[in-house]
């Protein structure tokens, strides 16, 4: 019997190294030239050559998000908004005459994995980098794009660590720019002179959010009554939340939080009698989309959000078509930042004239200084511009539901 | 190698030329680098899966006590290790830094095993399993709601939010509540990984064969008769666990300098993670200690060796647990196997 378990664990480690050898070997065929091609092109950089003349090099974007388990949604809203526009460029002639591809992997919400996929889209030859969706697997995955000097542009990773590096861009408001502007836009337009906060404390986005918020209240003409905290564990009852900002006299209920959870509040509110303002940030958006939710009590809600599906220009709407034609659901925020994100690499391309012979290197670092020169009128924003520290420049629309739909607010 | 060498010492010998061999193959390929990034990226994680398989194998397979919060023993050794090293990144030098961040994390986590094993292990049951499941999920949220900074006045700690430490301009905020502990230097790496499992292999194996590893078995096999030759049940079981705790807690260690953020949420440090530990140790085989880190590799690479298939790798990786549970240890597979095994082993003769 020993002797038997010995032969089965000298097979089972015979099978886990032939598993990792035919791991190398199926995987490091197309890497090796994808890692040596750059530094040969290099040499012969042809300038003058016209850029159509190679038309089998491509550009290859990598997208990295969590396309499977509980946030699966906001990956694969990422991952199909930037499909679409991969898609489009490619059909309007590409980028500076080359075609693009696209890679996605998954990270399933977890850092570690998510640096996985990145090393996974590394080996393929990604150039360029839309992801991750998440702040902390973007955190992580920026220390490896740091090392490597990969050009990187987070759609929706929004925690202010996302960008420390100067080859780290983002699409979305960070959180401290949203709860500061949150402060200032109801300070300022005198929505309400006393605030309750309900926020989650076991998400970043949340505390992100309310912690600014906070700070910024001080220099603001209206007072925070009350501040209560809730866990992604305990995410259903809202009634103590609610009665302690009733108690306390809110005149406004300051919501940082995702739709999901916002949507049972306002249920709440409602069966307790509690008719505040309820102000949101950009998670909020998509409420009106909720399965069984009356959208008659989001009535006057308002939100500071730089995307919504409901407006009216061509370009959201054509956007906004086409993503329901393609997977039939509404797209929500974090697929317009992705749309941004594919477009604004596209602008800072044409602006530096990066051709795909380049190096990784080399593309990240006429990126960096392209990216603060090109303005692109996107889904989220018109005229965004970047700062060199990666952050965008963008207003935010406050916007209020009236008749169960959006409409920009005074 | 006649007679100097038992069976015993043969097999774990075995075991250390494994991980060894693997470890030169792996360094070789990579070296000469024929090894993708991808690869090269997951073999630290891989490492320190092995390691608290093993961990959580001493404490099921030898003691004889199911624990289900060894992915909290992680957390614990993850964090006070990150704290550690966060607090010194500048001020102290990098191996020597690491070194005292895994004394620290190893102490803690020890430190927390023992503690709850004080109350739940002086039990006879599964009370164990219900106690460690409690104790994964509440360090998870208590780390959770934990703001931790320092600046030039020493430490300040807040259960609110961070603005409630008070600190002065220059004071840093090291443990962000759900944001966790970010910026972690990277010492960790595949030599040092490999290393901590070769002494980590090298206790459990030596331990499982003195005198108090016959006593901590004996309590397993029979409880009665243990106590009726005069072994100190609680002291053993005490001893056992703090030991398992404390090499889960060197798991953690790595898990934190292996990557620069590291937050207490579910996906890293949940039951979920304790019960994918537990099943290592399970298709390897209780009690096996080899068994427990060839099936750790084998499975931490699996899912990521599927990417290619995408969002079906998930509904594979369930597939091959399942064919891996009926291959080892249904008995008609067994038999067969057996069978199988036989005939070759008649030829190799």
């Amino acid at each position: 019997m020993k002797k038997f378990k010995t032969i089965v664990s000298v097979t089972m480690a015979a099978a886990m190294s032939m598993a990792l050898l035919t791991g190398c070997g199926g995987s490091s065929a197309p890497a090796a030239p994808a890692a040596s091609a750059p530094a040969e092109a290099k040499e012969e950089a042809a300038k003058e050559e016209a850029p159509a003349a190679s038309s089998d090099a491509t550009f290859k974007i990598g997208m990295i998000g969590p396309l499977t388990g509980g946030a699966a949604a906001y990956g694969q809203a990422v991952q199909w908004a930037a499909e679409i526009a991969v898609d489009e460029i490619n059909a309007n002639g590409g980028i500076n005459g080359y075609q693009v591809e696209l890679k996605c992997e998954d990270d399933e919400l977890d850092a570690q994995k998510s640096v996985n996929a990145y090393n996974t889209l590394k080996d393929w030859g990604m150039q360029f980098l839309n992801g991750s969706v998440t702040s902390a697997c973007s955190i992580a995955v920026s220390e490896e794009t740091k090392i490597d000097n990969m050009f990187q542009i987070t759609p929706s990773g929004s925690a202010q660590d996302c960008t420390n590096y100067d080859n780290v861009f983002r699409v979305c408001f960070s959180d401290p720019a949203q709860g500061t502007a949150s402060a200032q836009y109801i300070g300022q337009n005198k929505v309400a002179s006393t605030v309750g906060i309900i926020y989650d404390s076991s998400d970043v986005y949340s505390s992100g959010i309310m912690e600014n918020f906070v700070k910024e209240a001080a220099n603001q003409d209206f007072e925070i009554v009350s501040s209560e905290a809730f866990t992604a564990d305990s995410k259903t009852d809202f009634s103590v939340q609610l009665q302690k900002a009733k108690d306390a006299g809110a005149e406004l209920v300051f919501l940082p939080i995702y739709y999901t959870e916002a949507s049972l509040i306002l249920q709440q509110a409602d069966a307790m009698g509690y008719d505040p303002i309820f102000f949101g940030c950009d998670g909020m958006d998509g409420i009106l989309t909720v399965e069984n939710f009356d959208t008659s009590l989001a009535e006057g809600l308002m939100l500071l959000t730089p995307f919504s599906a409901d407006a009216e220009d061509e370009l959201t709407q054509n956007f906004v078509k086409t993503f329901q034609e393609k997977n039939s659901i509404v797209p929500n925020q974090f697929g317009a930042d992705s749309y941004d994100a594919v477009y604004a690499i596209k602008a800072a391309c044409e602006k530096a004239n990066i051709t795909p012979d380049m190096s990784v290197s080399d593309i990240c670092e006429a990126m960096k200084t392209a990216m603060t020169e090109i303005t692109v009128d996107g889904l989220t924003s018109v005229g965004m511009t970047w700062e060199a520290s990666g952050e965008p420049t963008k207003t935010p629309k406050a916007v209020i539901i009236e008749n169960g739909a959006y409409v920009t607010a005074e | 190698m006649k007679k100097g060498l038992s069976k015993t010492s043969l097999n774990q010998l075995i075991t250390y030329g494994i991980v060894i061999a693997a470890y030169i193959i792996l360094q070789a390929l990579r070296s000469a680098g024929m090894m993708t990034s991808h690869l090269a990226g997951l073999l630290v994680p891989m490492t320190y899966y092995a390691i608290a398989a093993v961990a959580l194998n001493f404490c099921v397979g030898i003691l004889g006590e199911l624990s289900l919060g060894h992915a909290g023993f992680m957390c614990v050794g993850a964090f006070s290790s990150a704290i550690f090293s966060n607090v010194f990144k500048e001020t102290l030098p990098g191996g020597l830094r690491f070194f005292l961040a895994f004394v620290i994390g190893i102490a803690v986590a020890a430190l927390f095993g023992f503690l709850i094993g004080i109350p739940v292990l002086r039990l006879k049951g599964d009370y164990l399993a219900i106690v460690t499941l409690a104790f994964g999920e509440i360090i998870k949220n208590v780390l959770n709601a934990v703001y931790l900074g320092k600046d030039s006045k020493g430490f300040h700690v807040s259960m609110t939010n961070s603005m409630a430490l008070g600190m002065e301009e220059d004071g840093k905020v090291i443990i962000n509540g759900a944001m966790g502990i970010n910026g972690t230097p990277r010492d960790a790496n595949f030599t040092i990984a490999v290393i901590v499992l070769l002494i980590v292999l090298f206790i459990v194996q030596n331990m499982i064969n003195s005198r108090d590893g016959r006593a901590i078995m004996a309590i397993r096999d029979n409880r009665i008769a243990a106590e009726s030759v005069g072994i100190n049940i609680t002291r053993y079981k005490m001893l056992a666990f703090t030991i398992s705790a404390a090499m889960a807690g060197a798991a953690g260690v790595l898990f934190s300098h292996n990557i620069s953020t590291l937050q207490s949420t579910s996906q890293y440090f949940g039951y979920n993670v304790s019960i994918l530990i537990l099943v290592y140790v399970v298709l390897g085989g209780i009690g096996s200690i080899r068994g427990s880190v060839i099936a750790a590799c084998i499975l931490y690479l699996l899912p990521e060796m599927l990417r290619s298939l995408n969002k079906y790798r998930m509904l594979i990786y369930a597939i091959v647990l399942i064919a891996m549970m009926i291959i080892n240890w249904a008995p008609a597979a067994r038999e067969m196997r057996e069978r199988f095994f036989a005939k070759f082993r008649k030829e190799a003769v």
